[in-house]
């Protein structure tokens, strides 16, 4: 089964790579292959059109002026589905491309008990077993995992409607659905943040799809060593030693 | 209604005592009343209803039975249900109900509907949709207890009874009221035509031998503005899957005036969470930062 998986994987990656460049300058390291960025930039294309096309119909009152965009309510609501379901579907994918490298370690169960430090800005460079995923990174990874099995059963029950399913499912998968969303919506604010201005040089990962040296040595050490071999504590000092000079 | 009420005198200067007609008009609830029992199954509200709507036809569908379709639809509002019932003595009971929207006190369609202005009540009970507004997205199906909206996939909006709105409006009754022959329809304010029912009841059961007729008005969803004589109250759903308790799903009343906007808010304040950490804190950049910071910050790490 794994197997078969990373046999997909590996054969789309390769295809992406005959449509797509990714140049890797002196000082940086390759982040995150053309296949990645397609399937990370399909999912937030269609996460945003399912969002804002949700967002009339989950508060009209505060949101009615995103439904225009999508040519009025109805129309927002008969395209909200199919949004939903590309949505899914390129994260099922994106899925498939991280199964490996997001599974939990204990490396991530102690980069969440350390969480309070990186939020607050204390610890500079990341603890040294912080591999290519943070735990920060695959609990939201997971999060999204599980949202979208929600998102998929509640949807289907909430597209059919009542007629199909009943009164009682859709009056559940209505709550489900937004409970989804709104983590979601949450958790959407806090990955725009830290991949833009909240943690520079981050955002060149998922557009280029290199990252420079220093950036992999801060944010994911333990990755850094295993992609270059050499110590992420040392090459930092010894930066810090030539900065200085 | 509101124009009389409006203009009514309510003081008059140098004047004792309560102006003259003070008080004794009273505010109409609208109600319909259907009399079970003295239905002959004519189908002439059906085709009323049609008429005076101005619906396009919609094709019957047979099934062994006088009922012109399985349900309503959303061209056609009004639907005599025949049931046949076997009685314990092993006698048929042919029982005949007009279905149409129950124009709820408590409407589930709307307290389940989300779209701004898409379903209104009007102070006089009659509940109904504004299809400009309707986005489609049917979940009145989910909170009627009545099955009654109906989608048209054309349109992609929801359709229902209106109570005739439009004739209430002009001082008019219903169409279906008006093509009753029997009087087993009955239009009025609440408060006549329960007294109505209760009276018809009365006879019923101790003039006709029904001893457990009575009225349908179920008062778990604040009563209906369309009311029913049953011959046998304590059973309403073998006149075509009456709800003896109709209910309307928890989740829209908890759901929606409670949790949805306080967690929305919140899901903002995700947003106000960043901006503030950015603010405050500020970014993490990779190490070593570069010359200028270094000596402001001085890399204690």
């Amino acid at each position: 089964m794994a197997t078969a998986v990373e046999r997909f994987d590996e054969k789309a990656r390769r295809a992406f790579e005959h449509l797509g460049r990714t140049e890797i300058y002196v000082g940086e390291l390759m982040r995150h292959p053309v296949y990645t960025r397609f399937l990370h930039w399909m999912v937030a294309l269609f996460f945003f059109l399912a969002l804002f096309s949700g967002f009339g119909i989950y508060l009209p009152w505060l949101f009615r002026w995103f439904t225009p965009i999508f040519g009025g309510g109805p129309l927002a609501r008969a395209m909200h589905p199919w949004f939903g379901l590309f949505f899914v579907f390129f994260f099922g994918l994106q899925t498939l491309n991280w199964i490996g490298p997001m599974a939990w370690t204990k490396a991530d169960t102690n980069w969440m008990r350390n969480i309070k430090e990186v939020v607050s800005g204390e610890a500079k460079l990341e603890p040294p077993d912080t591999g290519f995923f943070n735990g920060g990174q695959k609990l939201q990874f997971w999060e999204i995992v599980v949202g979208c099995v929600v998102y998929l059963i509640t949807g289907i029950i909430l597209w059919a409607g009542a007629r199909t399913f009943g009164r009682w499912p859709v009056a559940i998968s209505y709550v489900l659905h937004d409970i989804s969303a709104l983590i979601m919506l949450g958790g959407i604010f806090i990955h725009i943040y830290l991949s833009t201005i909240g943690e520079p040089g981050t955002f060149q990962a998922m557009t280029r799809g290199s990252v420079s040296e220093a950036w992999a040595w801060t944010f994911h050490p333990a990755w850094y060593k295993e992609a270059t071999g050499r110590d992420p504590q040392k090459a930092y000092e010894q930066a810090l030693r030539e900065r200085k000079d | 209604m509101s124009d009389r009420k409006t203009l009514q005198i309510k003081q008059i200067s140098g004047h004792s005592g309560a102006a003259p007609g003070f008080d004794v008009q009273r505010d109409y609830e609208v109600c319909k009343l259907v009399d079970t029992t003295t239905c002959i199954g004519c189908k002439a509200c059906e085709v009323a209803c049609v008429e005076w709507n101005d619906m396009p036809f919609s094709a019957t569908t047979f099934d062994n039975t006088y009922q012109t379709m399985p349900e309503t639809r959303w061209n056609f509002w009004n639907l005599i249900k025949f049931n046949e019932h076997q009685k314990e003595d092993g006698t048929i009971q042919w029982l005949m109900r007009k279905d149409q929207c129950m124009h709820c006190a408590d409407p589930g369609c709307l307290r389940a509907c989300p779209a701004d202005g898409a379903i209104v009540q009007y102070a006089n009970g009659i509940v109904d949709f504004q299809q400009e507004n309707c986005i489609g997205c049917e979940f009145c199906v989910s909170g009627c207890p009545y099955n009654i909206p109906k989608f048209n996939p054309a349109t992609k909006k929801v359709y229902k009874c209106t109570l005739c709105s439009d004739r209430v409006g002009q001082g008019l009754e219903p169409a279906c009221i008006k093509a009753c022959p029997t009087g087993c329809l009955k239009f009025g304010s609440k408060d006549d035509m329960k007294f109505i029912a209760e009276e018809r009841s009365k006879q019923l059961r101790e003039n006709f031998g029904f001893e457990k007729a009575g009225v349908y008005d179920p008062q778990s969803i604040g009563g209906t503005h369309v009311i029913y004589v049953l011959h046998d109250a304590t059973d309403p759903e073998r006149y075509g899957g009456l709800p003896k308790n109709p209910v309307i799903p928890w989740s829209y009343t908890v759901w929606k005036w409670l949790f949805k906007p306080v967690l929305g808010t919140f899901a903002l304040f995700g947003l106000l969470g960043v901006c503030l950490h950015y603010v405050t804190v500020g970014p993490r950049r990779p190490q070593p930062e570069s010359a200028k910071k270094e000596g402001a910050n001085g890399n204690r790490s």
